[in-house]
Order: structure tokens, then sequence, then C-alpha cells
């Protein structure tokens, strides 16, 4: 089994004839993911390479029975793309689309929780999640993902992803569901809430968080994880010599009044029984044991 | 990016916060110029990006043209903390009766605005949060709802300040909201918000952070650019587009994307060296932001040993390989490259740059190794 995304999941992409959203769209439909449709307000009835594309998110539920949206429209517009979204009757939405500025995520968040608290988002700024072997949504390389489990991976770093789906590729470990978080100071959907779906699937057995520094995401886990998770964990932070008050590349990784540093959160996540190695092949190496172990 | 404090002080007077009339000098004479304009006394105040100014002297009162002179002629270049002072803002001089505290940033994981207020202003406030807690009023507000009226006035209300202003205090508190919100703002802070003998409230400093991101709301903020705290390699990085912050070691450090670049740095330090910086070319990386950003790596002369590592994703293999061959033919390599390539399109890339392969370009065939050698290589030169 996988969280939020199966070989069920039919997906429709809010920004389909953009150059980018086109490109993973295939992509993804290349991999196996059930691509039923895109959207641009002025192209309703054309397609792309077979794919129909729809005046708005509500249409193309309508017409094909999308429960999935990937967002690739430009950062202006993705307050606008996220309501029309959760307001066309998907219930899970894959922002990828990065330089959202942090008050519109805010706004969407709150605006979520009260209109639509039955829908998920993911992201934004990242690469979106995938279930090996039977889907993927955003713009992870398919191909680096091993099927099959027994581990869910989460992360709040693209790239870092990318470098533990492949630590665990080369160890023959299996992963049931990657989710992207992303980078952003208030992203959809929280490490916590990865965690909890984590736990309540059975074939997910064991969990690697990839963290960063910024913020108490990490902390937060760390509580969870000691009073939530019966399975083992597995983590790696990075940042941890980043100096305090710079922004590093993401709008969320910054150490800022002593807070929000990589020795906190990785005290904090040992103290709750994480298993934190030093490099992401360490992490790889130790998540190796962990599975040995299942 | 940060404000420094007088361009605070315009962002929160276009929202109707009630700032002191002042000025910006660059020079002793153009300070003396617009004090006399203001009338005496006026304050001369260092403008840097760092706190901790009225300690290092950064901070004078002065009564007449001669202390003006002699404040500016100290201040002006002057070394607080390693910023450089390079402009003062001349105000008029305000008496002060009470020192308070206000500010607003984002709760990250309430997903709600945290708006903080203090009685006890003027002092570091987070120390006043350790040693006095019970001083510190703070409201939670959702952004889908704004600041209310009556809330502001329950919050003043529990932070026990002036009863007498808290008409004046609400409206100022409401408009700094305005500030953070319509500003876009990640921060917004008055430390020491005051209230002169006369009742009055004033803005005293301002400390402000603007979202990057919302710069296509604010074309404006461009401006602020160019006055961003940063050192001669940053600048030329930033000059490029290029997502880059200057380090103290020896190894360069190329990588896509912010998490593998922060990754990357941590390595280096575990194979015991230390990184020249952290550059992410980001995803989307063409050949000519590789070759841009080798340029910028190869133009510091602290940068003994490069390490390149691309996880390919969106970013292919062979485009890598391409800037860095570019960049070979444009170039003189002063310090050796460590390459490590993986993810998609990685063999080609690999074929690409194998017949250029010399003691200048070495292949890593992991990232762990890839640092390890890259050290090495450093620390031998």
């Amino acid at each position: 089994m996988s969280i939020w995304l199966d070989e069920h999941s039919r997906v429709v992409y809010q920004g389909l004839t953009g150059r980018a959203g086109r490109f993973h769209a295939l992509r993804n439909r290349a991999y196996g993911t059930r691509v039923v449709a895109g959207t641009n307000p002025s192209k309703a009835g054309a397609s792309v390479e077979g794919i129909p594309v729809f005046a708005t998110v509500g249409d193309a539920v309508e017409a094909t029975g999308a429960d999935v949206s990937c967002v690739f429209v430009p950062a202006p517009y993705v307050r606008s793309a996220v309501m029309e979204a959760a307001g066309g009757g998907v219930t899970l939405v894959v922002v990828i689309t990065e330089g959202v500025p942090a008050k519109d995520e805010a706004w969407l968040c709150g605006k979520l929780r009260r209109d639509h608290p039955e829908v998920r988002v993911i992201g934004p700024n990242c690469p979106g999640l995938i279930s090996p072997g039977r889907a993927n949504v955003g713009i992870t390389a398919g191909d680096i993902a091993l099927p099959g489990g027994p581990v869910g991976l989460v992360s709040r770093s693209g790239t870092l992803t990318y470098q533990a789906l492949y630590e665990l590729k080369q160890a023959g470990i299996g992963v049931t569901t990657c989710v992207g978080i992303g980078g952003d100071p208030v992203p959809g959907t929280s490490f916590t809430d990865c965690l909890a779906a984590f736990e309540d699937d059975p074939d997910t057995r064991a969990v690697m968080m990839i963290g960063e520094i910024g913020g108490s995401a990490e902390e937060e886990a760390a509580a969870f994880i000691a009073e939530h998770m019966t399975k083992p964990v597995v983590a790696y932070i990075a940042g941890i010599t980043a100096p305090p008050g710079k922004k590093m590349g993401h709008a969320g990784a910054i150490v800022s009044g002593g807070k929000g540093t990589a020795a906190a959160k990785i005290e904090t996540l040992s103290a709750a029984g994480v298993r934190v190695g030093e490099s992401p092949s360490e992490a790889g190496r130790l998540m190796v044991e962990v599975v040995a172990g299942l | 990016m940060d404000l420094l404090e007088h361009q605070g002080k315009q962002f929160f007077s276009r929202y109707g916060l009630p700032v002191s009339p002042g000025f910006v000098a660059r020079g002793v004479a153009e300070a003396r110029e617009v004090a006399d304009r203001l009338g005496y006394p006026v304050v001369v105040k260092a403008q840097v990006h760092i706190g901790g100014r009225g300690k290092a002297g950064g901070i004078r009162l002065a009564r007449d043209a001669d202390e003006v002179v002699a404040a500016a002629d100290s201040i002006l270049g002057m070394d607080i903390g390693g910023h450089t002072v390079g402009c003062v803002l001349v105000e008029e001089a305000a008496s002060i009766a009470a020192e308070y505290y206000a500010s607003f940033t984002l709760d990250r994981s309430a997903g709600l605005y945290l708006g903080i207020l203090s009685a006890r202003g003027g002092v570091d406030i987070e120390s006043v949060a350790e040693s006095d807690p019970g001083s510190i009023a703070r409201t939670w507000v959702d952004p889908v709802d704004g600041l209310t009226e009556p809330e502001t006035r329950r919050w003043v209300r529990a932070a026990r300040l002036d009863d007498a202003a808290a008409d004046e205090l609400a409206e100022v508190l409401l408009s700094l909201y305005e500030a953070f919100v319509e500003g876009d703002a990640d921060l917004v802070e008055i430390n020491p918000l005051i209230l002169t003998p006369e009742g009055r409230v004033r803005v005293l400093d301002a400390k402000v952070t603007l979202d990057d991101n919302s710069l296509f709301r604010h074309p404006e903020y461009r401006a602020y650019d160019a006055t961003q705290p940063r050192d001669e390699r940053e600048a030329s990085a930033h000059a490029l587009g290029l997502q880059y912050v200057g380090l103290d070691g020896t190894v360069g450090v190329i990588a896509n994307g912010a998490g593998l670049a922060m990754s990357t740095v941590d390595v280096v330090a575990q194979a015991g060296g230390a990184a020249a910086n952290f550059l992410d070319i980001g995803g989307g990386a063409d050949v000519e932001t590789m070759a841009a950003a080798l340029r910028v790596i190869n133009n510091d002369p602290a940068v003994k040993a490069i390490f390149i590592n691309i996880f390919g994703g969106i970013v292919q293999g062979e485009v890598v390989a391409q800037g860095i061959l570019d960049a070979l033919d444009r170039v003189e390599l002063r310090a050796p490259i460590v390459l490590r390539l993986d993810g998609t399109n990685a063999d080609q890339g690999r074929a690409m740059v194998a017949p250029r392969l010399s003691d200048m370009l070495i292949m890593a065939d992991s990232m762990s190794g890839g640092a390890a050698l890259a050290v090495a290589i450093a620390g031998s030169r």
C-alpha cells in the first residue's frame, strides 16, 4: 500500500499547457500515473498529447473524475489555483511552484482549514510525491525509487529527497510512498501529517525523514514520534554548518535568533528515539540496519 | 530582504505609522545641513544591518551644529560588528516617558500571525521573554480574518501599557499589522515604541524584513536590493542570479537544490575540511548557470579545490557536463574540480567529461567520496 497516492488516483494538471507542466505531466504519465486532464481557462477543448484541457478544475473533475491536482502555475496565481482545485472537488493538491509569498501560504492554510478541511495540500515549492511502481505526481525522477516498501520517506528538500531515494535503492530497499513537503515557511502538509499517515499504513514499516535548519517542524515531528509512532524512524538533518542569519536557498531554511539549528533538531529527534545519520549516506546505512531488524 | 532603519521608517510611514521627521546623510556636511533644517536637538544614528548600535557608539544625541558634525564624523565609517557605516539617519530627538515593544511575525507551525507586545521595550526582547515572561502579551491572528479593533484593544490591555494612550496604541498596532500584511513582510518590529511626556506614541526604531517572494506584488522593493549586506563574492554571485552564501573555508561548493547544497557543505566539514561557500544552481539550471557558478567559485582566492555535487532531477547530466566543459574553455581554472554526478542522464554526462579528465578534473563516485577527495586536495595545496 501507499499513502495519499496510488494507481487509482486520477490526476489533473493546472498549468498543463505551460513548458514545465507539459514536460512533467507527460513524464508522470509515462511512469504510469493516470493523467486524466489539464486546465487552462483560455484553452478549454484543446488537448496536450491526448490529455484533454478544461477551463477549470471543476469541469475536469466532472468530466474525468479527477481526485488529485498538480499545480504548475506561476507563483502569483498559486493562491487562486489552489482555491479553484479545492472548490472543484479534488482532495489532494500538489503544488510544485516555487516563489510563493508566505502571506499567500498562510492565508491558504487558514482558508482551507475552515472551508475545505477534507483537502490536503502538499507544497508549495516541493518535488511532489511518488508511490513507486504505482504513481508519480511532480518532478521526481521515477527510476531512482525502488517500489514495494517497507520504507516511507518524507523530506523538506527536493534534491536531498532524490539522494535519499538513491541511497535506499543502492541498498535494495523499496519505498511505499515518498512525500516532498517543500522548504517553504508554511507547507500545506507537515512532517507530522506524513508520519501519522505512515504510522497508519500497514505496508510502511519504517520511516526516513529528511529535515533541514529553520522553523520547528522537526521538533514537532520528534514530539509526535515520541508519543505516537510505533515504527522506527531514521532521520537526516541538513545545515549543521550553516551560519546563523543566512537564508540557505529555501525561504524556510534560516537559523534566526539562535532558533532552528540543526544541532537542536538532531538532539530533540535523538531524544525521541530517532536514529539520526550525519550524512545522507550514513542515514541510508542506518536504514539498512533498521530494515534488517524488522 | 532586510531594511535599514531609515528604509523601515519610510516603509512604516506609508502605512500611517508615526515616525519622527528625519533625513539620511552620507557625509558630515550633509548631516549638518539636514540637522539645521530639522532644528535641534537631533539624534544621529548609524545605518547598519546589525543590532547593538547604541553600545558601539553608533547613536548620539546632538544639541547643536558642532555636536552634529562631531557625531557624524565619528559614526560615518565606523565598524559595527563587521559592518561599515555608510550613512547616518539624522532625526528630530524625542523625549521618552515610556519604552514599549511591538512586532508581528509568522508563527510557522500554527500557520497564524503572531503579534508580540511588551511594556518593557528598548532592550532585547529575547532576554525579556526569559527574565520576565509575564511582561509579554502575545496575540495570534488568523490570516483570513485579520486583526480586529476589539482584539487589538484586548491585546493592549493584556500588555498593561499606559491606559491614557490605549486609543493611540491600538491605532498604531492596527497600522503595523496592515504594514506587515499589505507590505508582505516576514517581520515588522518596533523597539522601542515610545510614549512621549505629552502622551503621544512614536516609532523610535524600525526593523523590517520583506519577503523576497513578494517582489511581483511590490516591484519597488527592488530598490532595497542595493543595500543588502553582501560581501564581494556574494554580490557578484547575486548579480548572476545564483543562490550563494559566502563561508570561510577552502573548498568551493556547487550543488543543485538548496538541501543538497547545505548537505554538501556539511559533508565537506565531516571530511575534515571547510566549505568556502554555499551555492545552489537551482532545480532547473542550464549550461549558462553552471558555467557562471564555476566562474564565481574560481574567482574566490580562498578556494583551493572545487566540489561539484549534482544529483540530476530536472537538471540533466549532460547539461551539467556541458556547463563544466564550456567553463573549462572560457576560464583558467585556479583549483581542481572534483565532480560527482548521479541521477537523470548521469551516464551521458560522465561520458562527455571523460576525455577531459585530468588532475584538474576528477570524477568521484559518491557524495562522501567526492567530499573527502576535495578536502584532501585543498589540504595539499
